[in-house]
């Protein structure tokens, strides 16, 4: 299922910002280069808030304890943790969308 | 499938029942039937601490390592309390008393050792019986019949000065006895010590009531039914109700030899531990391997592996190469580490030595081309885990000979990182080990960038980095990939700090973003966005391009994230100096908020911790103070006492000082945190001497000024950069010191690491006596930040970027 959370600009480029969808907490990641991802929004670490992380191109460092994820695929690349990732586009409106799972 | 063989082991000490550990643990359980022989009635114990087991300070049911439960467990027939009593090589059997008859297909001898008893008049009663009071001290039952029989004596005598007569000694003392040790030759411990350390340890003794005896040889043992006392060759006598014959060990040989063995000194073994007829080995301290009989236990632990190697066929050409071994023990409190040799043998040996007898201190080292043939350190072993690792791997010790016998100021890297326990952390903030780290290493990662990342080792408060790195290239064995970017200013672009600058400004970058789009091929490193951020607002000041998602969270939103998401928020405070009003207003916002937390600062200031993202604008506009910038690679604060205006000592106003150097450097944006601080007089109450920048108050009106202090993470005194006479030097000063610092450290390299990598006297020439003629520049680049600072809580009327304070956002279709 498809999920609109609302316009791009919601999302400062290079920033993330959480979206509460249902039960889940979403952290949606807009990178300088345009691309779009959604991950989970506590870092399985120490629930760090993973939007207010640094991020550089795919690559996303939790702002308490430094762990890097990739946001392609939600995998550690210092530790054994990986995220929960969703498919995430932007609309040709300039919408967010983003593909939860059933039961989400 | 094939019938199992059958292993007989005779004996069931640390040797034999080591080995058959080792057997089981590479899969011999399938390939062999065991059958083991042990004297005693009981499973395997630690015989090291027997000595424990005397003095109490252990139970005899502690020291048990294979109590009689895991032989049953590990389908193991053992034979507990029974003698051997021959070995049939031809028939393949070993046959013991009771009638008791196990052939073998492989056989282990590991019988250990036995008391050396010399030949003394009265050892035994008339009838060949034992003399009620003379003791060996060599197993359990030893123990427990010294530990009946001394109740209620008084004088007890050790025949023996060696490592177990003193642990006997030990033992004996814990029973109110006077114990007396009795040395045949001129030293104790002459296994271990040369004779200037036994002296000293002896000395030592006796400070702990002990009485020793050397050069003393005992004649006979005093007493018709019972022991009465001791005489000696000259003629003296020792009153004493026991004896206990410490003497030392001889390797238990007497089956093999009946046997028909090759026996010398022990039993001769070859690399694979196997005697001279190929279905008998030996371990332990009965065996002889080129020449040499082990009475210790790592030897014994590497002998044990390499011959279950070899019989499970899980390593055929495992091979043992003999030992070469440091102890390291205490004797009655006193701390020895002994390698090797004792005394120098050959000529160009190099022997190093640090004496100071009234504290109990010895050191001693023989080196022989560059590397460590012996050793020994009583007292003070603080040295031993590195001299023994150099000894046993017999690798080549650092030219400064010095540092081998202490650590002085700054400990040499190899020494601490080798010395290191596999277990200690390296890395305190995320608690990586020495052996985490050694393990990346192990995997692959030869650069100091790779396994940081890795480990996350270093990614805390980064006081640990240095260190890290030295366990990486000792883990590598100094094969260490160059990281290129440890030059960098940032790893993410391949630059030192110095050709940054310059081609930041020759391209005239002013964001972030374009200096990753020039300077690194478009690829955006998250890592390197805030020091790039924060060199670019150091070289344009007011014409920097920010670049929001460059800059930290806490740069953001002006407050410093805590562990739940929350911030914390700390006002200016300048001087510490506050008011009624001050406070009043803090409090209402604390209640008004719902702060959970409010907290006296080490910089003198209040923090209101726990404030909600969502609050940060409303608590900033309530409070109406500026920031204190608390969660910034900036300007922080600056401590002060109180100055002249009430204290009785004060010199000079710090007070007021500390309110200018605020004023001036608020926000100012740095590689690192800047915490400072004034003080009124020399007492320093404000600490002002392990601050990055400090400036103490001198009789005369003078202020002295002190760079690159720390007392967090790392701990440094500051070094004194000059004294000048006024406030406003003490502020220009300070500013073209911090300007040179902005533009010369690496990012987040703090003062004190700053100061002593380029030299207070470096600095002061070019801050003071403006050696390089940049001072004006220095001073005028200062000036345009101090221009362009800018309340960042004032980002409360005017946010940056869209939903700046917001945690969670709505879904807006």
């Amino acid at each position: 299922m498809e999920v609109t959370l609302g316009p791009i600009t919601a999302v400062p480029p290079g920033e993330g910002r959480n979206f509460q969808i249902g039960s889940a907490r979403v952290a949606v990641f807009r990178s300088r280069k345009g691309e779009l991802f959604a991950t989970q929004a506590a870092c399985p670490h120490r629930q760090g808030p993973l939007a207010d992380g640094l991020v550089g191109d795919s690559t996303l460092i939790c702002p308490l304890h430094s762990m890097k994820f990739d946001l392609h695929t939600g995998q550690a690349q210092n530790g054994e943790c990986t995220l929960k990732t969703y498919p995430a586009r932007q609309s040709d409106a300039g919408q967010i969308l983003i593909e939860m799972s059933e039961g989400a | 499938m094939t019938a199992k063989q059958k292993l007989v082991v005779i004996g069931n000490g640390m040797a034999g029942a080591r080995t058959v550990e080792e057997i089981l643990a590479r899969g011999g359980a399938d390939q062999f039937e065991i059958t083991m022989f042990g004297e005693e009635p009981y499973g395997n114990y630690n015989r090291i601490l027997l000595s424990d087991v005397l003095n109490g300070s252990h139970e005899a049911s502690d020291i048990f390592l294979n109590p009689l439960a895991w032989y049953a467990d590990n389908g193991i027939r053992l034979h507990a309390g029974v003698r051997v009593s021959k070995i049939l090589r031809h028939s393949q059997e070993v046959v013991a008393e009771g009638g008791i008859v196990e052939p073998y297909d492989r056989l282990i001898i590991a019988t250990g050792s036995l008391p050396f008893m010399p030949q003394i008049v009265g050892l035994k009663l008339p009838d060949g019986t034992d003399k009620p009071g003379v003791f060996a001290f060599r197993n359990l039952d030893d123990c427990h019949r010294i530990t009946k029989y001394a109740m209620g004596k008084r004088v007890g005598a050790v025949i023996g000065g060696g490592l177990l007569g003193l642990e006997a000694a030990r033992g004996l003392q814990n029973f109110s006895l006077d114990v007396h040790v009795i040395q045949r030759g001129n030293s104790l411990m002459g296994q271990q010590l040369d004779e200037p350390a036994a002296d000293i340890l002896k000395k030592t003794l006796e400070t702990l009531g002990i009485t020793v005896h050397v050069n003393v040889d005992t004649r006979a043992i005093r007493g018709h039914d019972y022991v009465t006392g001791l005489e000696f060759s000259n003629g003296r006598r020792l009153g004493c109700d026991l004896v206990v014959i410490a003497a030392g060990i001889k390797a238990n040989t007497g089956l093999a030899l009946r046997a028909g063995l090759a026996v010398e000194r022990g039993i001769v073994v070859d690399n694979q531990l196997c005697t001279d007829d190929p279905h008998v080995f030996a371990v332990g301290e009965c065996a002889q391997h080129r020449g040499q009989v082990y009475g210790l236990v790592a030897p014994l632990w590497e002998q044990a592996k390499v011959l279950a190697a070899h019989l499970t066929g899980m390593d055929p050409d495992s091979a043992y190469h003999g030992s070469r071994v440091a102890t390291k023990l205490k004797v009655m409190g006193v701390e020895v580490a002994s390698m090797g040799i004792t005394e120098p043998t050959e000529e160009g040996d190099e022997v190093v030595q640090f004496t100071e007898a009234k504290k109990g201190t010895y050191k001693k080292l023989i080196i022989r081309k560059g590397r460590l043939v012996g050793g020994i350190l009583l007292g003070d072993i603080s040295k031993a885990p590195y001299l023994a690792q150099a000894y046993e791997r017999n690798t080549p010790v650092p030219d400064e000979r010095l540092s081998l016998l202490f650590d002085i100021g700054a400990p040499s890297e190899q020494a601490t990182v080798e010395s290191m326990p596999v277990e200690m952390q390296v890395c305190n903030c995320n608690g990586v080990t020495k052996g985490a780290i050694m393990g990346c290493v192990k995997q692959g990662k030869r650069s100091s960038k790779s396994v940081m990342e890795a480990t996350r080792a270093g990614m805390g408060c980064g006081a640990c980095k240095a260190l890290v790195s030295q366990v990486i290239d000792w883990a590598a064995g100094g094969a260490t990939e160059e990281d290129p970017s440890a030059n960098y200013y940032v790893p993410g672009v391949s630059l030192s700090k110095p050709e940054l600058v310059e081609a930041i400004r020759s391209l005239g970058l002013k964001s972030v973003s374009s200096v990753f789009a020039e300077l690194a091929g478009g690829v955006e490193d998250a890592l390197s966005k805030p020091g790039l951020a924060s060199l670019l607002n150091t070289i344009w000041a007011d014409q920097y391009e920010d670049e929001r998602d460059a800059r930290f969270i806490n740069d953001r939103v002006h407050a410093n994230i805590q562990k739940d998401g929350t911030f914390s928020v700390i006002p200016q405070i300048p001087g510490g100096v506050t008011s009624p009003a001050e406070l009043r207003r803090i409090a209402d916002v604390a209640e008004k908020y719902h702060v959970p937390l409010l907290k006296l600062t080490g910089g003198q200031r209040i923090d209101l911790i726990g404030v909600k993202r969502e609050d940060l604008p409303d608590v900033w506009r309530d409070l109406d103070m500026p920031s204190g910038y608390a969660y910034a690679k900036r300007y922080r604060t600056c401590k002060s006492c109180v100055g002249t205006d009430f204290c009785r000592f004060g010199l000079g106003n710090s007070i007021e000082l500390a309110q200018q150097v605020e004023a001036r450097f608020q926000g100012l944006e740095s590689p690192g945190k800047l915490k400072l601080a004034t003080a009124g007089c020399p007492r320093n109450c404000s600490e002002a001497m392990v601050k990055d920048v400090g400036a103490v108050a001198v009789e005369g009106g003078k202020w002295e000024i002190y760079v690159g202090g720390a007392a967090g993470a790392h701990v440094r005194k500051g070094d004194l950069l000059c004294t000048v006479t006024s406030q406003a030097d003490v502020l220009k000063i300070a500013g073209r010191f911090l300007q040179y610092y902005r533009e010369n450290a690496r990012y987040l390299e703090r003062t004190y690491a700053f100061v002593p990598r380029l030299g207070i006297d470096k600095i002061r020439a070019v801050v003071v006596d403006d050696s390089e003629g940049i001072a004006e520049r220095l001073d005028s680049a200062l000036q345009r930040s101090v221009d362009s600072y800018r309340d960042p809580w004032q980002e409360a009327n005017a946010p940056a970027t869209a939903n700046q304070f917001a945690s969670m956002l709505p879904i807006v279709q």
